[in-house]
């Protein structure tokens, strides 16, 4: 353990929810955007959107129903904070779920557990059922619901997400519309991340100060990272944003770190020769906390493969960049790994997952390009070769 | 208004434009693929993005409202390179023989492909062998040419209601399919053809039966008789290459003769004929509701359309009393050319073959309903579309333009103008109107030249009222009764009508529905494209035609008066109930 593991304790601190939903019940809801907007906190999902302006902009919004939906739909590969969270700390998510619920002024909430998670469903549907209670008490005029998603990675992208919950396949939305606008069942709907909420509660309780002492202008505040791979201790661990791979590998590598990969197999995988100018955030290379070191003795083709073969698999398959594009840049890198097409091939195969990046229809799909192209980049040779 | 510019020039559009409709005041052109204009927005293709300034990815056009001072480029750069990707994308999970497709020639994705000049494959093949399926008698589906676009899943489930097709499985393995992945012919398929309509490639196509009836016009043992649908006569043009919308009867007629068929006669005829039966039908069930006080199914609903029967059937079998018993005008051609006909020109039934030309891809299952055996034969032997005789033209290098004029054969050949409205929506109602109201005042119906306008349109769900005054002695009962109609086309109108019928709600005494939006002019056999402009002009060429008929009323259809002299003898007779009435089932819900 080190100075960077011991500073922040935001996620897990134990505190008083109750205590905090009856200081926020006296909050004006402007006050609570103030905090919010004063933390710079924006949203962990990996996506980055300031957590204030998606609360703002649904506020704003005239309708006679709103939501908010808690995102636990965790499906990244290599992370598994989420999991730990709703473990630990589902009254602080409730609690997030419900200070956004009176901003906006959303009678209902969701939380979308990720079907793999359906074990926690006894444990939160037991603190669920209190919590409701508690908040009726209080006054607040907020139910909480638990939705069960079926295992499809793309579900954890917000509009997907409502499609499932709506009973249609999960597939991404054209947007505009977005979901503070037009969301569940067409109403104005937040949806945050369950570390996100979190940390919304955590910046009330603490009125804004603390979470902005942490990070940097940019990437202001903490986040939770699952660590994985080839480290000393792997798990998970709160940490402030703002410090370079170098820093991160020292902390948890084993002395033989060749790259790490950061955000899971839709982020970014950074070369030793870069560790020490990538800085973990906003302003670097931004992450949902999946962080997995890989040391000399991994193929970079197979890591390549691997995660290729999962987008493949977990493209929804309605746009045709997603799904064509994964497909081909699979077959591809196999084609001249087995000398079938010539080395310049890849160059083609980068242009294509670059097409990918700005033609997808969403999320996913825009960001196969990141491991792709890392990955080929950095290490051209194991791929070829 | 909207201000934005697109590549440089500015445009101001309506709120809630979308950047391709904006695009199109301009002429500028933007390729589009999943986008049809019948459906709703899928945004999936990805053909048709473009640039907009500030935006970090490209925005499908066809997804995207403008916002105020958007910058947007449809040909930069970055935008060709994109969508170069996605169509050669495209054509890497597509078999791509060409040549040997039956849409070769009319394929949305080869015509981009050469718009874009994608002449080597830079991308691996991908595609899969599928087996086709063929188990259905009227549509053909074969996943190794589609492109999963869901046009036909938008069609079937949006425009239609019916869900026969649907999005299954993720990434590498998604496709359209089935409940169950079952075949075609065992799900809740209407076979009404939108799917193959909508479909942009050769994944869906109505089964083909251009060579079987090639095999009858060369078999000299045969004598090959066949019936045109009102709605061809002004969408067959299409088809050898004139304008949406051209009357073209007299050249239809000649060009038939010249294929080879021995008797070339009218589906008009029976067009008629049905509007004598059903016309009696439905004053017969009005007389036991209304005089006789006596429980009939009113309102009474029409049976023309087979894609509608067999919704009917799946969806709503618990009210099956409803439909008229009338056989569609197809199926009542059928049993009268092999009995009446036959005899009249002695040939022998079992020497006949009845070759129908019609709209719709439902008519070649409809033909094929082990009950349509009136005549002791398989009433119609084949149905060919629209599109398959169009076929037939070209291969037999017939330059259809340049045909002189022809006229049907007499005895099943005469029609009226009645009949030809059958083509569009609203057609039947406004026939049955034109002779129910006379046999029942002995007058003519109180429109304007006959044209009952409210039944007209393409309105989702249309309604009119007519007030039954100096009634014959006869019809007594039904003096001063508002006579209340409705007239749904597509199947998801025909959704809410039977929706509202089985609350109870319903107030009309007789319904028509077409299974295809706008009615047969639309149907699934029609040319491709069909769009509700296409429909549009398809529907006042047949209105014209009407018009220009010396005949407008079934009734007086010198013919149809013959055959009940000669043959029938009288409405919903022994004969006639024996011939052209029929029975339905129930059908399984999925």
């Amino acid at each position: 353990m080190n100075a960077h593991q011991e500073r922040v304790n935001l996620i897990f601190e134990k505190i008083d929810t109750l205590g905090l939903m009856e200081k926020v019940m006296k909050l004006g809801n402007d006050k609570i955007l103030e905090y919010i907007k004063e933390s710079g906190l924006k949203g962990r999902g990996g996506a980055g959107f300031p957590t204030y302006l998606k609360w703002k902009l649904a506020a704003d919004q005239k309708s006679d129903m709103k939501y908010v939906i808690c995102n636990a739909d965790e499906g990244e590969p290599g992370t598994f904070k989420d999991r730990k969270i709703l473990e630990e700390q589902a009254d602080k998510v409730f609690t997030g779920m419900a200070i956004c619920a009176k901003v906006i002024g959303a009678p209902e909430g969701y939380v979308y557990l990720r079907g793999e998670y359906n074990y926690l469903v006894p444990l939160l549907t037991t603190k669920m059922n209190t919590f409701n209670e508690e908040m009726q008490k209080l006054g607040l005029n907020f139910t909480l619901y638990l939705r069960s998603g079926s295992g499809a990675y793309i579900c954890g992208e917000e509009t997907a997400l409502i499609e499932s919950m709506e009973g249609y396949r999960g597939e991404a939305r054209n947007k505009p519309p977005y979901p503070v606008e037009k969301g569940y069942l067409g109403k104005p709907t937040v949806i945050n991340n369950v570390e996100t909420l979190v940390y919304c509660a955590m910046i009330v309780l603490n009125e804004g100060g603390k979470f902005k002492t942490f990070g940097t202008e940019i990437s202001a505040g903490s986040k939770v990272f699952s660590v994985s791979g080839d480290a000393d201790v792997e798990g998970i661990y709160e940490l402030e944003l703002g410090m370079t791979i170098q820093e991160f590998v020292d902390l948890f590598g084993d002395g033989d770190t060749k790259a790490v990969q950061v955000g899971g197999a839709s982020g970014f995988c950074v070369p030793r020769k870069k560790f020490k100018e990538t800085i973990i955030g906003f302003e670097g290379v931004p992450t949902g906390g999946s962080m997995m070191l890989f040391n000399s003795t991994r193929s970079m083709y197979h890591i390549l493969m691997n995660y290729m073969e999962f987008m493949q698999e977990e493209s929804c398959g309605q746009c045709t960049p997603c799904r064509v594009g994964c497909q081909q840049l699979v077959k591809g890198i196999q084609a001249i790994k087995h000398k079938k097409r010539p080395a310049s091939y890849l160059d083609d195969l980068v242009k294509l997952a670059k097409t990918m990046r700005v033609a997808s229809k969403c999320g996913l799909g825009q960001s196969v390009a990141n491991p792709f192209i890392s990955i080929v980049e950095n290490f051209r040779e194991e791929i070829i070769y | 208004m909207i201000y934005v510019t697109i590549d440089g020039t500015p445009v101001s559009v309506p709120e809630n434009t979308t950047i391709l409709d904006a695009a199109k005041l301009l002429g500028v052109h933007i390729p589009t693929l999943c986008h049809h204009e019948d459906l709703c927005v899928a945004g999936n293709c990805r053909v048709c993005m473009v640039e907009v300034k500030g935006s970090r990815t490209l925005q499908a056009s066809c997804a995207t409202p403008v916002s105020d001072g958007m910058e947007i480029y449809t040909n930069s750069r970055l935008v060709r390179t994109a969508r170069k990707h996605v169509i050669e994308l495209l054509l890497s999970e597509h078999r791509g023989d060409c040549l040997r497709c039956y849409r070769n020639g009319n394929c949305e994705l080869q015509a981009l492909a050469n718009e874009y000049r994608i002449d080597q494959g830079i991308f691996i093949d991908l595609h899969k062998e599928d087996q086709v399926d063929i188990s259905s008698p009227a549509i053909q589906k074969d996943d190794s040419k589609c492109i999963r676009c869901q046009r036909c899943v938008r069609a079937c489930t949006e425009l239609q209601s019916v869900g026969a097709l649907c999005v299954a499985h993720k990434g590498a393995d998604m496709r359209i399919t089935t409940f169950w992945d079952k075949a075609l012919a065992y799900v809740v398929c209407t076979n009404c053809g939108q799917c193959v309509t909508h479909c942009p490639t050769g994944a869906l196509t109505e089964r083909n039966y251009v060579e079987d009836v090639w095999d009858a016009i060369y078999d000299p043992t045969k004598h090959v008789v066949v019936q045109t649908a009102p709605a061809i006569r002004v969408s067959i043009g299409e088809e050898v290459g004139m304008e949406p919308g051209q009357r073209v009867t007299k050249k239809l007629v000649t060009a038939l003769r010249r294929l080879g068929f021995n008797s070339v006669l009218d589906t008009d005829f029976t067009a008629d004929l049905t509007i004598v039966e059903e016309g009696n039908e439905l004053l017969h069930r009005l007389t036991k509701a209304i005089r006789d006080k006596e429980d009939v199914a009113l309102p009474m609903i029409t049976s023309c359309s087979p894609g509608w029967i067999k919704y009917i059937e799946h969806e709503f079998s618990n009210h099956l009393d409803h439909l008229s018993t009338c056989k569609s005008p197809q199926q009542m051609f059928g049993p009268l050319a092999k009995t009446y006909y036959a005899e009249k020109i002695g040939v022998d039934p079992k020497d006949m073959v009845v070759v129908s030309i019609m709209p719709c891809t439902a008519k070649k299952f409809e033909a094929a309903r082990p009950e349509m055996m009136a005549s002791g034969l398989r009433d119609v032997d084949y149905v060919l579309t629209t599109r398959e005789l169009g076929l037939m033209i070209r291969q037999a290098g017939i330059d259809f333009t340049k045909l002189e004029d022809g006229d049907y054969d007499s005895i099943l050949g005469t029609s009226t103008g009645a009949g030809a409205i059958f083509g569009a929506t609203g057609g039947v109602m406004e026939a049955a109107l034109r002779t129910a109201y006379e046999l029942v005042t002995g007058r003519e119906i109180p429109f304007e030249n006959l044209n009952v306008k409210p039944v007209r349109g393409l309105a989702g769900v249309k309604e009119a009222t007519l007030k039954i005054e100096g009634t014959l002695e006869k019809y007594k009962f039904l003096e001063g009764v508002e006579l209340r109609v409705a007239i749904g086309h597509g199947l998801a109108n025909a959704r809410k009508i039977m929706k509202q019928l089985e609350r109870g709600e319903s107030p009309y005494h007789f319904i028509e529905i077409m299974a295809c939006p706008g009615g047969c002019v639309g149907g699934g056999g029609q040319p491709i494209p069909t769009t509700d402009e296409i429909r549009m002009k398809r529907a006042n060429a047949i209105y014209d035609e009407d018009e220009k008929m010396q005949y407008r009323k079934s009734h007086e259809n010198p013919e149809i008066i013959a055959v009940y002299e000669n043959f029938l003898k009288e409405p919903l007779g022994h004969k006639s109930h024996e011939l052209l009435h029929t029975t339905y089932v129930k059908r399984e819900k999925n």
